[in-house]
């Protein structure tokens, strides 16, 4: 093969894995910096301000004291399972930005044309939802060979409460598919692009069944029971410390930035900005006559910033959902509507357009 | 056929929601709890053999580490018991002022379980609210007294000081911001669908069961029984002022959690006809130099934040009591738990836990 061909095959998409899990590691990291001021604020009081300007090196002083601290694996632990579980948590979520379309247009470096997105898979969406439930199994293991009670109460939880909660997570996202008839996520944007319409348009159920399914499969509050803290100490994690915590942790917010991140594509118009073209550039601040993949980036970057910003609100105002209520939501509420949902659509598209070729 | 056993899980002493060193060991058939005995103890200090050695001005000291969330009640609750053994009178402006204190006491105590109640459920912001208004009740009571937890200003037969010039003043100003405030913690919880969720229908106790168990205090109103020392017995004055004695329905966390934000609004409420008719004078009643009450005994009882705070005293006819014995609402509170707790889920545990207000310094004496 030629060094073109090399290039092209092996060093652009490694480049891509390399700046996305940097970007992503330290949007996550500045996620709980974000967090711990958004919620300083809602609860009248001073986050973190001491280690940097407005305390903009907290994550990164909290990064350095977890990886300082004492490695502890529990004298009863199985200790092979204990070791990997906070792996197993963590590779899924990264590995699932793989999908994800940063921006729409490609952009040149050094005559070699660049998309930005690490790959285009045509099933983009079946990949997300797989690999993101691969995640449970580094919270079961985790829970299950910490050899505690309360880890086990919580890994118990967690693997009935993601397991529940992917079926109307999947089925909210059928709805999206039978209109734009792919899976590919770039394509999905094409759609929204080429319609006029973003998602939440056509899909409001859809959306409302999708970001509620995305909270609780993230275990966020109001579904933060897995690692309620308040009953359970700290759930599946309760022994784990150092960085084998924190990868845990960062795997939390990997996922909450993922499930944002697949919102926004589906539902929110992905890197489309936020008025039609037609409507003056300068709605758009002008962005596009910088660079359109700029432009894109930053209308993305954007959006999953004001989801993630939803996330932590919540998080401020609601308490915690028992266990059986948990249940009752996701089988007597979620999942009728969602198959609802697609029932309509399906009804819909079909009185409007035509069958689907 | 497939064999089930029960998990026997340890829930403290070390635990995030068991509001101190209580320990309950709980068994459970998956999520639900089968089994509850809670083990108490772990902040025995020995209280009441303590102030047997102790003469009865020194005693004031150790009731303020008893329940230590609402140690002015404790204070109160025990010059007034000493007071009655040796018949002291003690001057209007005195009483007035302690019926002021007591009724912040209780609204600084309310708060402090509402925001840990919050907590336990979940909700995270309420917490930090309610410690923000407690901070003001505790900078009024440092300015009366220099001390923001364990007060020790009351005295036998009065107060410790006068109030400060400016205190009036300054309390007044909280009592305007404060409503505000509680409509926003019930604007946060009282409709949201999640706290009803987790607080209806859990943790219910008829009103023939709450007086068998012998609870007091809100936890007994909540199920419907009007019985408030402060309007059954007056003390202290309480019979001046208009008040009224919240009483819930269903006897479920969300009526005991109705009751407590009303009582608060009810003590806001008292706390202003106090400083309205403020009389002048004294702060100290004539009290002998040597405390050597007559042989006899006492027993005396404040309604406290969380129910009935009670003071048994023995006099020898020294300066030493005899025998002392402090009814600790808390601790009688807490057997109603196994009731309250069985056949319900681990979350309520906790919830009910935090509905039922304990204070383990206050428990365990």
């Amino acid at each position: 093969m030629t060094t073109q061909a090399w290039i092209e095959i092996l060093l652009i998409p490694l480049v891509k894995i390399a700046v996305v899990l940097g970007a992503v590691s330290l949007v996550v990291a500045y996620l709980t910096w974000l967090e711990r001021k958004v919620l300083g604020f809602i609860q009248a009081r001073l986050a973190p301000r001491r280690v940097g300007p407005s305390g903009l090196l907290q994550p990164i002083a909290d990064g350095l004291k977890l990886l300082l601290k004492e490695d502890i694996i529990p004298a009863q632990a199985d200790k092979l399972a204990f070791v990997l579980a906070p792996v197993v948590a963590i590779i899924p979520a990264f590995a699932a930005f793989a999908v994800i379309p940063f921006a729409g247009r490609s952009f040149q470096v050094l005559g070699f044309e660049i998309w930005p997105w690490i790959t285009d898979l045509n099933i983009g969406i079946l990949y997300v939802l797989s690999i993101s439930s691969l995640g449970i199994y580094g919270i079961i293991l985790g829970g299950w060979s910490s050899n505690s009670k309360y880890s086990l109460l919580g890994a118990l939880r967690s693997s009935a409460q993601m397991i529940s909660y992917e079926v109307p997570l999947g089925f909210s996202v059928i709805g999206i598919l039978m209109l734009t008839g792919t899976a590919s996520l770039p394509g999905i944007v094409d759609w929204q692009r080429a319609h006029g319409w973003w998602g939440f348009a056509v899909q409001p159920l859809g959306l409302f069944l999708f970001l509620v399914s995305a909270i609780a499969e993230t275990n966020r509050v109001p579904f933060d029971l897995p690692e309620a803290e308040s009953e359970l100490v700290a759930g599946f994690h309760t022994e784990y410390s150092g960085m084998k915590f924190s990868f845990f942790f960062i795997a939390e917010y990997a996922n909450m930035v993922v499930v944002s991140s697949m919102a926004v594509t589906m539902f929110f118009g992905g890197w489309l900005p936020p008025f039609p073209n037609w409507a003056g550039n300068w709605l758009n601040l002008g962005l596009d006559l910088v660079h359109p993949a700029i432009a894109g980036l930053f209308w993305f970057a954007l959006k999953v910033f004001l989801l993630l910003f939803l996330y932590i609100w919540l998080r401020g105002t609601f308490p915690r959902y028992r266990y059986d209520q948990l249940m009752d939501l996701g089988w007597k509420w979620l999942i009728p509507l969602a198959i609802a949902n697609v029932a309509i659509t399906g009804v819909a598209a079909m009185l409007l357009a035509g069958p689907v070729a | 056929m497939l064999r089930t056993e029960t998990l026997d899980i340890n829930m403290g002493p070390q635990h995030p929601a068991t509001h101190g060193v209580l320990r309950l060991v709980l068994s459970l058939d998956g999520e639900r709890v089968v089994d509850l005995k809670p083990d108490i103890g772990y902040l025995h200090r020995g209280v009441e053999k303590l102030a047997e050695h102790e003469d009865y001005v020194q005693i004031e000291p150790l009731t303020d580490r008893l329940d230590y969330v609402a140690a002015m009640s404790e204070n109160l609750g025990y010059v007034g018991a000493v007071e009655k053994l040796m018949g002291i009178e003690v001057p209007p402006r005195a009483q007035a002022v302690r019926v002021a204190l007591a009724e912040l006491q209780r609204v600084a105590s309310h708060l402090v379980w509402l925001g840990t109640h919050g907590l336990d459920i979940g909700a995270m912001t309420i917490f930090f609210w309610c410690f923000r208004e407690r901070e003001q009740i505790l900078d009024l009571f440092e300015g009366f007294c220099g001390a923001r937890l364990t007060y020790n200003s009351l005295r036998i037969g009065g107060l410790q000081q006068d109030l400060p010039p400016g205190w009036v003043r300054k309390c007044r100003k909280f009592l305007e911001i404060y409503p505000a405030r509680q409509d926003q913690y019930e604007e946060l919880l009282s409709s949201n669908r999640i706290w009803i969720k987790r607080t209806k229908g859990v943790g219910v106790l008829s009103a023939a069961e709450a007086i068998d168990l012998g609870l007091t205090g809100p936890a007994l109103r909540g199920s419907g029984v009007s019985f408030d020392l402060r309007k059954a017995t007056p003390y202290t004055g309480y019979e001046k002022y208009a008040f009224e004695v919240p009483v819930g329905q269903a006897g479920d966390t969300y009526d005991r959690y109705l009751i407590r934000l009303e009582e608060m609004r009810q003590s806001i409420s008292i706390v202003r006809q106090v400083l309205d008719s403020l009389p002048e004078g004294e702060v100290r009643g004539k009290v002998p130099k040597k405390i050597k009450p007559p042989k006899g005994e006492v027993f005396h009882m404040v309604e406290g934040p969380r129910g009935i705070q009670g003071f048994y005293l023995v006099s020898d006819g020294s300066e030493r009591p005899y025998r002392c014995h402090f009814r600790a609402p808390s601790f009688v509170n807490l057997q109603a738990l196994k009731k309250m707790c069985v056949g319900g889920m681990v979350a309520d545990v906790v919830a009910i836990i935090g509905t039922l207000d304990i204070v383990l310094g206050d428990c365990d004496r």
